[in-house]
């Protein structure tokens, strides 16, 4: 492995932790965290510390370090955090995550507001501001390392390569079942060096709860040796989980020096192997023992002082004992939690691979027909589960690209912060069903519309603490975002209780930019939609957040571009609500199967509104060479699909085409003339772009039954090639003009 | 003659000879993926000449260039009795239509002959080097010319 290869896994790990740390620092301010809580968050940090501190990334490792020791005592309790100190933790694991992404970068820049965070966490730490200021990390290691004495007596400790490593294996439940035996690895750890053990029995549950097949047992070893990392690493490699490693040579030839002799040192190993050695002995022998030796009523705390005495042996402060005891229970906690990394590449290809399956069944299937064979042969029900297998096969392997939607959620968490913090509003957002699972190029995807339409809500939606007051709503205001799997989508809502859209500006400003005649008269959900077109923009100062000229018609535009829809609804007063419906996944589509110009084509059935095979009447012509469709009252421009992709030229609609109606985001309706309607079909979406690249007009190809490829027309692009179709009628001319232009 | 200069002198190369608009050409064995027979592509909207449309290839989907109309060398007439050769070139793969596939010639890097200059000094772009055979000479094709004309700045 490389080192760019770990760095990758890295930033991949970082991900996840500051995930973790994201969603802890939810539950604390919520009040809903445990113990475990703030632990889980603890550990977080330190390993992006930890990590970060072996790739040389010291902005990230100085602020994660201060981060970490405000968070230890917040675990130790010596910190009991008040709102202040929680937002302080929500910032800081804000910029920490800040911090990794600009270490992804390559940059070295300090974000701005890291001082001002790093002031407040040595604040809570008891340290003087300004204190920690340009210190680098070794040396704050003195002021807020939780090892509680550090001895510097280095020059006395006796052989200068002898290192000292501490290992703290605490046991999972499952150790004798999975085959691990202590003994053994303590007798392999004892051939790198000189090994003192000590076994921690506070985990040992007393009666009825003691099942003689697990282990209650937590250990810490110290080994003394001329043993590499690497080594002791080996030796517990198969329990990488239940041990924590550390290199602790410094301090070690400290502890010597005051222990005195080497040779008491030695007594005192020897003793302690074998301790260890009859621990799991102990363990077998305990059930019959712990009635008669403890009560019920005794059996948490006996173990105690006997722990507090080992542990200011091994120089431990108390408030890491505290959380010992929880060792094993964390650790079964995690253990199912197991979970495969895998290059999405890898998981693509199979996708592809299956998509191929699925295909090549339709092949054999055509074929077979084609040679006449009775539907109810054998062979003809032997594909049949073959088929059945195979989109068995299909959804199997999408669910490997699917995701929660969590990750995503709690983003957002932090874009309403930020965003309410710079308005000086009063924001919570309340997530729901994060556990639903899209597909990961979805969840990637969304990320940049859903931030967008996230600080829309928070920007136009909330009101001001003082307005919501005002008119009897409580200061905090309310985003809710949910998901939800529906009908074969997944619906995104995000819900504001804010004062609804302000139709009336809405409709001014259309007005006044010109995107609607000034005459018009709209319906209310017509106003709310002008929110989506290009070149609108309701922020009437330019504010950082929403007005960066990235309007509402970018976010539909990738809603879009997803095959997904999005609608809005207000009630004045109320609130706005804007709901992104989205297919499951990017790979299979809905798509009708049309024929024009002796060509096959797919166009998407999600925006395809009705196909229809107009009456003589009901085609107009228009313009030199234009048609129109009269529809219910409303005329709609017709484009020939073979001219509008230059398979055919000046080819002239007639009364065979079949016109098939469908809706283009920017302009309004439009229908397709086509020769042929042949099928209604699941298509699976190949890329043109591998290998060929981007065609104006078509978004992809796929390939159908008898193994032909058919293009995808992307319906938004094929009308842009047209030209400008909606509203105004008199851009025929010039549609025409763009055809001949695209053509040529 | 001066050699071309990717081809040491003691290089063992392998081409795969191919003839195209009459003439022919050969191309380096390792870029080739597989020969199939002709198949009716779908054509592509907005495409140069040559570029006669897309095809299924295993899920793939390749675009198939006529060889013979992208070298200037007038239009191929495709049947069944065309053969389509698969290159890889660079990341991409692309079906290059032929008129036959003849055989593979191994020679030494010192066999093979600089493309010729064409009077004006500028040497065709699309021919790495000439290599004789018994027939004549074939044309080595630069892997460039056998990509689809507005991906080519591209790849």
């Amino acid at each position: 492995m490389s080192r760019d290869d770990l760095k990758a896994t890295f930033f991949a790990e970082c991900e996840d932790l500051l995930e973790q740390l994201s969603e802890g620092s939810q539950a604390m301010i919520a009040g809903t965290a445990s113990e475990d809580t703030v632990h889980a968050i603890f550990r977080a940090v330190h390993s992006i510390k930890g990590a970060a501190g072996a790739f040389g990334l010291e902005n990230l490792v100085t602020f994660a370090h201060c981060f970490e020791t405000v968070l230890d005592l917040v675990r130790s309790g010596d910190l009991v955090p008040d709102t202040d100190a929680l937002h302080t933790i929500l910032r800081s694991g804000d910029m920490l995550a800040d911090l990794v992404e600009l270490a992804q970068s390559d940059s070295d820049e300090i974000p701005e507001a890291m001082p001002a965070i790093l002031d407040k966490l040595n604040e809570l730490a008891g340290i003087e501001p300004g204190l920690e200021a340009g210190a680098g990390g070794e040396e704050t290691e003195e002021f807020f390392g939780f090892q509680p004495v550090v001895f510097d007596l280095m020059d006395e400790a006796g052989d200068p390569d002898e290192s000292c490593f501490r290992i703290r294996l605490s046991a999972s439940s499952d150790l004798f079942r999975n085959g691990h035996d202590p003994v053994l690895l303590f007798s392999e750890l004892a051939t790198l060096g000189r090994v003192e053990t000590r076994c921690d029995l506070s985990a040992l549950p007393v009666g009825a709860a003691f099942d003689p097949e697990r282990c209650y047992l937590n250990w810490e070893i110290t080994l003394h040796g001329q043993a590499t990392e690497t080594a002791v690493r080996d030796v517990f490699m198969f329990l990488e989980d239940l041990c924590e490693i550390e290199d602790i040579t410094a301090q070690a030839a400290g502890d010597i020096a005051v222990a005195g002799t080497e040779e008491e040192a030695d007594h005192a190993v020897q003793d302690d192997v074998s301790i260890a050695e009859a621990a799991p002995a102990a363990a077998g022998i305990a059930p019959m023992r712990t009635p008669s030796r403890f009560t019920p009523m005794v059996a948490d705390e006996t173990p105690a002082p006997i722990e507090l005495a080992l542990a200011a042996e091994a120089g431990l402060a108390p408030a890491e004992l505290a959380d010992r005891p929880k060792g094993p229970a964390k650790a079964a906690a995690q253990v199912p939690q197991t979970t495969l990394r895998v290059d999405p590449e890898r998981v693509d290809r199979l996708i592809n691979t299956v998509g191929e399956l699925i295909i090549n069944q339709a092949v054999i299937a055509q074929k077979l027909l084609e040679t006449g064979l009775a539907t109810n042969s054998d062979i003809m029900s032997d594909l049949d589960d073959y088929q059945y297998l195979a989109r068995e096969l299909q959804e199997g392997v999408m669910a490997i690209r699917a995701q929660p939607v969590k990750p995503l959620f709690q983003r957002m968490q932090r874009i309403v912060r930020e965003a309410a913090d710079s308005l000086g509003k009063e924001v919570a957002l309340v997530t729901e069903g994060e556990g639903t699972e899209i597909d990961k190029t979805l969840v990637e995807r969304l990320a940049e519309p859903l931030t967008h339409m996230i600080r829309n809500a928070v920007d136009h939606g909330i009101e001001s603490p003082e307005k919501r007051m005002a008119v009897g709503k409580p200061a905090l205001g309310t985003i809710r975002l949910s998901a939800a799997h529906r009908s074969g989508d997944v619906l995104i809502e995000i819900a504001d209780d804010g004062a609804g859209l302000n139709r009336k500006r809405i409709l001014e400003i259309a007005v006044s930019k010109g995107l609607v005649p000034s005459d018009a008269k709209l319906s209310e959900p017509e106003i709310d939609n002008l929110l989506f077109m290009a070149g609108f923009s309701t922020a009437e100062k330019v504010t950082n957040l929403s007005g960066r000229g990235v309007g509402m018609d970018v976010v539909k535009t990738a809603i879009t571009s997803l095959g997904g829809k999005v609608t809005i609804s207000s009630r004045p007063g109320e609130g706005t609500q804007f709901a992104i419906s989205l297919p499951l996944t990017l790979a299979v589509m809905d798509g009708m199967v049309i024929h024009a110009a002796g060509q096959t084509l797919v166009a998407p059935l999600s925006s395809v509104l009705e196909t229809i095979r107009p009456r003589a009447q009901d085609v107009v012509p228009y313009g030199r060479e234009g048609q129109l469709l009269s529809i219910r009252g409303t005329y709609v421009p017709i484009v020939h699909l073979g001219n509008l992709l230059g398979f055919t030229s000046g080819a002239p609609i007639t009364s065979d085409n079949i016109l098939i109606l469908i809706r283009s985001e920017h302009s309004g309706q439009v229908a397709l003339a086509v020769d042929e309607i042949s099928d209604q079909r699941q298509v699976v979406v190949k890329s043109l772009e591998g290998n060929y690249g981007a065609i104006a007009g078509i978004s992809a190809a796929t390939i159908l039954g008898d193994g032909r490829i058919a293009l995808i027309i992307d319906t938004d692009a094929t009308l842009n090639l047209a030209g400008d179709l909606g509203r105004d009628l008199t851009l025929i001319e010039e549609t025409q003009h763009a055809q001949t232009a695209a053509m040529g | 003659m001066p050699k071309p200069q990717q081809w040491a002198e003691d290089d063992v190369l392998e081409f795969v000879t191919l003839k195209a608009g009459g003439q022919s050409f050969c191309i380096e064995i390792t870029q080739i993926r597989e020969i199939r027979r002709w198949s009716p592509v779908t054509a592509l909207p907005q495409a140069e000449q040559a570029v006669l449309g897309v095809m299924n290839l295993r899920g793939a989907v390749i675009p198939i260039v006529d060889l013979a109309a992208r070298l200037g060398l007038g239009e191929c007439d495709a049947s069944p009795r065309h053969v389509i050769m698969v290159v890889a070139v660079g990341t991409k793969t692309v079906g290059l239509l032929v008129d036959s596939v003849s055989e593979i010639l191994t020679v030494n890097g010192e066999q093979i002959c600089e493309a010729p200059t064409m009077g004006r000094g500028d040497v065709p772009s699309s021919i790495l080097g000439l290599i004789s055979v018994e027939e004549g000479m074939s044309r080595i094709l630069s892997p460039g010319v056998l990509l689809p004309r507005g991906i080519m700045e591209a790849a």
